[in-house]
């Protein structure tokens, strides 16, 4: 995990306070960040059952400017984003001309000629390039990542904890949709999305107002049980809430209809960058599917580690590890779709044992409205 | 924090020996780089080591550490309490989260493992190098 040569790491408006609470902090995607302050085990909890605080800053922002926004837009994802309404967000594809992930990111619709792309940090630089080269209609097209801090205030608390610092009423603000107002007295977007299979939402700012920020929910939220959140507990909060991780479950090689993610592949929009060969890939069939599976003894299948399928290796996992809610041990891997049903029973290679799983459906945890 | 009677190794595992037998667990150290930890694995009792060889893992949320036994000699103990309760590897791992119990075959071994002021020295050069 630890780099000696390359670049100095990258650090969020917010990285004194994360050494000032004691986090632990790592390189992720070439940015310094919290991987857990108290524990990804309480921390997690705390997620599930109150609230938890997380910094999110690294992720990059690309806005979209211009009478030929939306064209640039539709032509470079694959969702429909000319569906959307103003204030209203969706769950889509970055596309290569293979019909691969380049990314995934949340377009937002601000107005007719304008749109939001929340982006992975690590893809930010390379996603801004890509787009400017697909730009052939003159939208303006920004890396807008510096003028952005992020924040996740995420739980079945995180209204409660949110609301009084801000005129906007938060609760007719409808899942993947958001507002403009002020938090605390800054000019925030806030959107109800996150990446953690709980309620709860995510806040764009000036990076100038980011200590106020953070430390006022902090305060607020701590009578609500609310805690500060890293990296660490983001992953396992999504991994149960079984939603793809860049890099792990999506890459360049994997397309929408490989990883389950069919429903952001909307071949009837039109063209786009990478339709014809999603359309012959719905043709040919698919090679492989993402499966859910959990472990039935108590080993931990982990990331890269082989999936075995009557003894021979028929996949790898892609993410792996304990479910902390579940208190079980769960993951997701590719495997061939004859081998993708419900209920088969696979063994995952734990450092060179065969060890017992049973393919679920995905997502593992679901919330309760 | 780190009893002056153990004698510790690079690999962050602590011996106390009594006798011709050492008890072996991981160092707060380990225990707070790893984070939480959620399975422990043990080797069987009556199992030959050879200083340095692997016999066991103890695995966090993200990571798993492979253990090295500090000397050589046959297990006579393992502490199974930690199969079911392997978090406490994180609230007292020098003391009722040890790892297991070995008769040493080389006493001699011992005096190639670090002290504690040398163990101590040894962290704080590597959190430096973390910092860094």
């Amino acid at each position: 995990m630890l780099s000696s040569a390359a670049a100095p790491l990258r650090k969020t408006a917010l990285h004194a306070l994360h050494r000032g609470l004691g986090a632990k902090m790592v390189n992720f995607g070439g940015w310094e960040m919290p991987l857990e302050y108290s524990g990804i085990l309480s921390e997690h909890e705390a997620v599930r059952t109150r609230a938890g605080l997380f910094d999110v800053s690294h992720m990059g922002e690309i806005e979209i400017r211009g009478p030929q926004a939306l064209d640039l837009v539709e032509w470079v994802t694959c969702n429909r984003a000319a569906k959307l309404a103003v204030g209203q967000a969706l769950y889509s594809g970055l596309m290569t001309e293979r019909g691969t992930f380049l990314d995934d990111l949340l377009v937002h619709k601000i107005s007719d000629t304008h749109y939001l792309l929340c982006v992975n940090a690590s893809n930010q630089d390379r996603d801004f390039d890509h787009i400017v080269s697909q730009n052939k209609c003159e939208a303006e097209v920004e890396n807008a990542g510096p003028r952005y801090s992020q924040l996740a205030i995420q739980g079945p608390r995180a209204k409660q904890i949110l609301q009084p610092f801000t005129p906007v009423a938060l609760d007719p603000i409808r899942y993947y949709h958001f507002v403009f107002g002020k938090v605390a007295g800054v000019a925030c977007l806030i959107a109800r999305t996150g990446y953690t299979g709980e309620d709860g939402f995510e806040i764009y700012f000036d990076p100038e107002f980011s200590d106020r920020l953070w430390n006022k929910l902090l305060q607020a939220g701590e009578p609500f049980g609310l805690i500060p959140c890293g990296l660490g507990a983001r992953n396992t909060l999504r991994l149960e809430a079984g939603m793809c991780l860049y890099g792990h479950e999506i890459d360049e090689t994997t397309t929408p209809f490989e990883a389950g993610l069919g429903w952001i592949c909307k071949l009837d929009k039109g063209r786009f960058l990478g339709s014809a060969s999603l359309v012959e890939q719905v043709q040919a069939g698919l090679r492989r599917q993402l499966a859910g599976f959990e472990m039935l003894d108590r080993r931990i299948g982990r990331d890269g580690y082989p999936v075995l399928i009557a003894g021979q290796q028929a996949g790898r996992v892609t993410s792996g590890g304990p479910a902390p809610f579940l208190k079980k041990n769960i993951g997701m891997a590719y495997v061939p779709p004859a081998s993708s049903s419900v209920g088969a029973e696979v063994e995952i290679g734990v450092r060179g044992q065969a060890a017992p799983a049973r393919l679920v459906a995905l997502p593992f945890y679901k919330r309760t409205r | 924090m780190y009893p002056s009677d153990y004698r510790y190794t690079k690999d962050h595992e602590w011996i106390k020996v009594e006798g011709s037998t050492g008890t072996v667990g991981i160092t707060d150290y380990a225990q707070h780089e790893l984070g939480d930890v959620v399975f422990v694995e043990l080797p069987r009792v009556g199992a030959q080591l050879k200083s340095g060889e692997s016999f066991g893992t103890v695995e966090s949320v993200k990571a798993v550490s492979e253990i090295f036994t500090p000397v050589s000699g046959e297990i006579t103990e393992i502490n199974s309490a930690l199969v079911d309760s392997p978090e406490k590897l994180n609230l007292d791992p020098h003391g009722s989260a040890w790892l297991v119990k070995i008769r040493l075959s080389d006493p001699q071994e011992v005096a190639h493992l670090m002290d504690t002021a040398a163990y101590q020295a040894y962290i704080a050069g590597q959190a430096k190098e973390h910092s860094a």
